[in-house]
């Protein structure tokens, strides 16, 4: 029995009672005082809709259909509204995964602080605004006097976070919902908020239910951890256990993506197929790129690394044509590249190709996925009736799709299978050269790691050069033959990926390398004490 | 398509009944019609009867046929008359949408000065130096039309031009006619169809307007504007013939609106 909070054979459901959607089907947990519980899942899981349980809360359309939440001995399923709304921001708080768009813009930080310790006649104004700044210290934001006094869009991303946090503290609750706090930040800034929250949490008892996909955050936050799938937990466990020893296959599943590498990471040296020479780009005059100089080895995939604001997918713009540079050539086998798209002739159009980052808006939603790949097949390779249809049922083939998808419409595949169909629709045009722009940001773990080994199968099968562009280390160290650290568009390191993740020279890449989460539970703390005594150093 | 109607609310299938009802009679306003479209029958301001159901008008020709003419004529002007300003509208708007640049610049003011004089002064001064007749009317009222709708599909586009799959067949080297007609305008389809509807009604009322003023359709071609004009008198002596073709011009506007509305709300919930 948790002490705090009791949730029993919770059953969550959607849509018309004849035939309900069940999103949540019979799930347990507990939670002590002062405990956080990671709650870990792929989308779809069900786990921020138990997080948003746990508070007595459902969306709009969702409904209890069964089981009790019980907090601190009172039962929260049926309870009335404005009984719930006085336990809401005193006792149990919520941080949600945007804080840019979960904060009011039309008001300051400090005010919004204040509204639920009044609200709730914990304290008045005053009283409200001091305790805030006391705070906004303890969760380290740069001037904490006056941060307060800024509005949403005058503070950094991480910042906005943390002071959110700061604000579910504001009446000391005994239950934080965090739903995915740091998953729209960098690496480098997560390490900060990620402290910071666990900090907080320490020093005031609070319990939290922590809601992530990312196994290496949660191993920094939680005592216990539950592993979450189809509405219902699969496992749960102290952190340690889970970590050391994974009970299900589900969980072991989980824990090996992260073990993915390709097996022919040596390839050696290749002649270039695209040489980059002095580019600099620029939007209107602000210069994005500034004098860039590298090639993409032919056969093998160049990552390109950095954190928001890089230039990375500007580079890819670039590439494509999209952006003329200002300054500087690209070369393709030698021959120079023609920097418009609209001077480009047929062949350089189909040998470059781009897979993008959101499968939702890459594909046109009111197009079949046979439309979608027909058209570059016939456009790119000219092949008409009989001939075109077997190319496309080909194309879905070598994605491992279906066939019996192709006169479905976008919006009925999942995620992974949009990507698919994305992938599907580069090859379609026969070429050389893939910009992948982020492909597996925005899916799951385990659909990602589908993705990427098919990634890799297609450029030995089919001799392709990809460039790949992503912030995230992991997958860089899965999937790259050569890496290219971006910093502010300038390259800031360069060269093959044995040598940048076992000896890299520069201290942005150092730090970029040291904030990428581990599975230790020990990370966090050491990262952070490198973190301090680097910015001494300085 | 059957489930289609099977999913709409009584107040869509009303509409979509009186619409079915009015144009029937318009395209087979010869067949149904009682009497000729201009021949005079009888006396002015004959009462209603059984030989003619709602009297005649100031010239003793049959009220009841001339509605029915009236709605061939005045639906079909005003039907063909916002086709041609979606037509040239929505190209244009999404071209504005797609190109951007000194284009998209030049196409707004253009738009933009069209839109800052009343749309009724507009008609009645162009009419006044084309003259009135009707392809000149049709054409007028098309021009003015552009406008509002051009508006609606470049904001509308602009929407659709910045997403990945836009970026995609640009570079497949597509052409412009291409990405117009088959990445941007089906999704903004619904957008445009729903705005169909609701300027056809303004437009069905502007030509009733301008043929009440006595610019619009010509006598003795009946329409149903005009016909409210002719009859006017009679609102004096307390009957109420002459508010037949008005209530007639208020049903249809109302039945249009709530198929609009009913298909708004299917679009809007196919996004969510």
């Amino acid at each position: 029995m948790g002490n705090l909070l009791n949730i029993r054979g919770l059953r969550l459901e959607a849509g018309s009672r004849a035939r309900p959607n069940v999103i949540i089907k019979g799930l347990d947990l507990e939670l002590d005082r002062g405990e956080v519980l990671g709650l870990v899942g792929e989308s779809g899981a069900g786990k921020s809709s138990a997080g948003l349980a746990a508070m007595g809360y459902v969306r709009d359309g969702v409904r209890f259909a069964g089981g009790s939440v019980e907090f601190d001995g009172t039962e929260l399923i049926g309870m009335g509204r404005g009984q719930l709304r006085r336990l809401h921001g005193k006792r149990i708080a919520y941080v949600a995964q945007s804080a840019a768009a979960s904060f009011n813009p039309a008001k300051t930080l400090i005010d919004q602080y204040t509204e639920a310790p009044r609200l709730h006649g914990v304290s008045g104004r005053a009283a409200a605004e001091q305790d805030a700044v006391a705070l906004y210290r303890q969760m380290q934001l740069p001037n904490p006097e006056e941060i307060g006094f800024r509005y949403p869009h005058q503070v950094s991303g991480g910042q906005l976070q943390r002071a959110m946090t700061a604000m579910a503290m504001a009446c000391r609750p005994d239950l934080i919902i965090f739903d995915e706090p740091t998953t729209a930040l960098d690496v480098t800034t997560q390490i900060e908020v990620l402290g910071a929250i666990r900090d907080i949490v320490e020093q005031y008892d609070t319990a939290a239910i922590y809601i992530t996909h990312d196994l290496a955050v949660v191993s920094q936050m939680a005592d216990r951890i539950c592993v979450m799938k189809d509405g219902a937990a699969v496992e749960t466990a102290p952190t340690k256990t889970m970590l050391d020893a994974p009970q299900e296959d589900y969980t072991r599943s989980l824990w090996a993506v992260r073990s993915f590498r390709r097996p022919d990471a040596e390839a050696g040296e290749a002649p270039a197929l695209i040489r980059c020479e002095g580019v600099s780009a620029a939007y209107g005059p602000m210069t994005v790129l500034d004098n860039l100089n590298f090639t993409f080895p032919r056969g093998q995939t160049t990552a390109v690394v950095g954190e928001s604001g890089s230039g990375k997918s500007t580079l890819a713009r670039v590439i494509a044509g999209l952006l003329p540079p200002v300054a500087g050539q690209f070369f393709w086998n030698d021959a120079p590249l023609e920097p418009q798209l609209a001077k480009r002739g047929a062949e350089t159009l189909r040998n470059i190709q781009m897979i993008y980052q959101s499968a939702d808006t890459s594909l046109n939603p009111r197009h079949s996925i046979r439309e979608i790949l027909a058209r570059p097949v016939r456009k790119f390779t000219g092949r008409r009736g009989q001939e075109l249809q077997a190319r496309v049922a080909e194309l879905m083939d070598l994605v491992d799709l279906d066939r019996a998808f192709l006169d479905r419409k976008p919006s009925e595949l999942s995620g992974g299978q949009k990507q698919r169909v994305g992938i599907a629709r580069a090859l379609a045009a026969e070429p050389e050269f893939i910009i992948c722009d982020e492909v597996t940001s925005a899916l799951d773990q385990l659909v990602a790691e589908g993705i990427l080994r098919l990634l890799v199968r297609l450029q030995t099968e089919l001799d392709l050069t990809f460039m790949f562009i992503t912030h995230d280390l992991a997958t860089v160290e899965a999937i790259a033959h050569k890496v290219i650290v971006l910093k502010n568009g300038q390259i800031v390191e360069q060269g093959g990926r044995d040598e940048i993740f076992g000896d890299p020279k520069q201290a942005y890449t150092k730090r970029l390398l040291t904030s990428v989460p581990q599975m230790d539970p020990e990370w966090l703390t050491e990262a952070r004490a490198r973190e301090r005594s680097l910015r001494e150093a300085q | 398509m059957k489930s289609l109607l099977k999913s709409a609310p009584p107040s869509a299938i009303f509409g979509m009944l009186v619409l079915v009802i009015v144009a029937i009679t318009g395209i087979f306003a010869p067949w149904i019609a009682p009497y000729g479209e201009t021949r005079v029958v009888g006396d002015a301001y004959m009462p209603w009867s059984a030989e003619h159901p709602l009297g005649t008008d100031n010239l003793g020709r049959d009220m009841l046929s001339r509605m029915i003419f009236g709605a061939r004529n005045t639906v079909g002007l005003a039907l063909l008359t916002t086709a041609i300003s979606f037509s040239v509208g929505a190209t244009l708007g999404m071209l504005a949408a797609l190109k951007g640049g000194w284009l998209d610049e030049v196409l707004s003011r253009l738009v933009d000065v069209l839109m800052a004089v009343p749309p009724l002064i507009l008609a009645l001064m162009l009419l006044a130096i084309v003259g009135p007749s009707i392809p000149n009317m049709v054409g007028v009222i098309a021009v003015i039309y552009v406008a509002p709708v051009y508006r609606l599909s470049r904001a509308a586009a602009m929407n659709v031009v910045g997403l990945d799959f836009v970026e995609a067949a640009k570079l497949r080297g597509e052409r412009t006619p291409w990405l117009l007609r088959r990445e941007i305008l089906p999704n903004i389809w619904s957008t445009l169809i729903a705005e169909f509807g609701v300027r056809f009604c303004f437009v069905f009322l502007f030509i009733a307007a301008l043929s009440f003023l006595g610019i619009g359709i010509q006598p003795p071609t009946a329409d149903w504007g005009s016909m409210v004009k002719e009859n006017a008198t009679l609102i004096s002596f307390g009957d109420i013939t002459p508010l037949i073709p008005a209530a007639a011009i208020a049903l249809l506007t109302v039945a249009i609106n709530l198929i609009v509305d009913w298909m708004l709300h299917r679009a809007s919930g196919l996004k969510s």
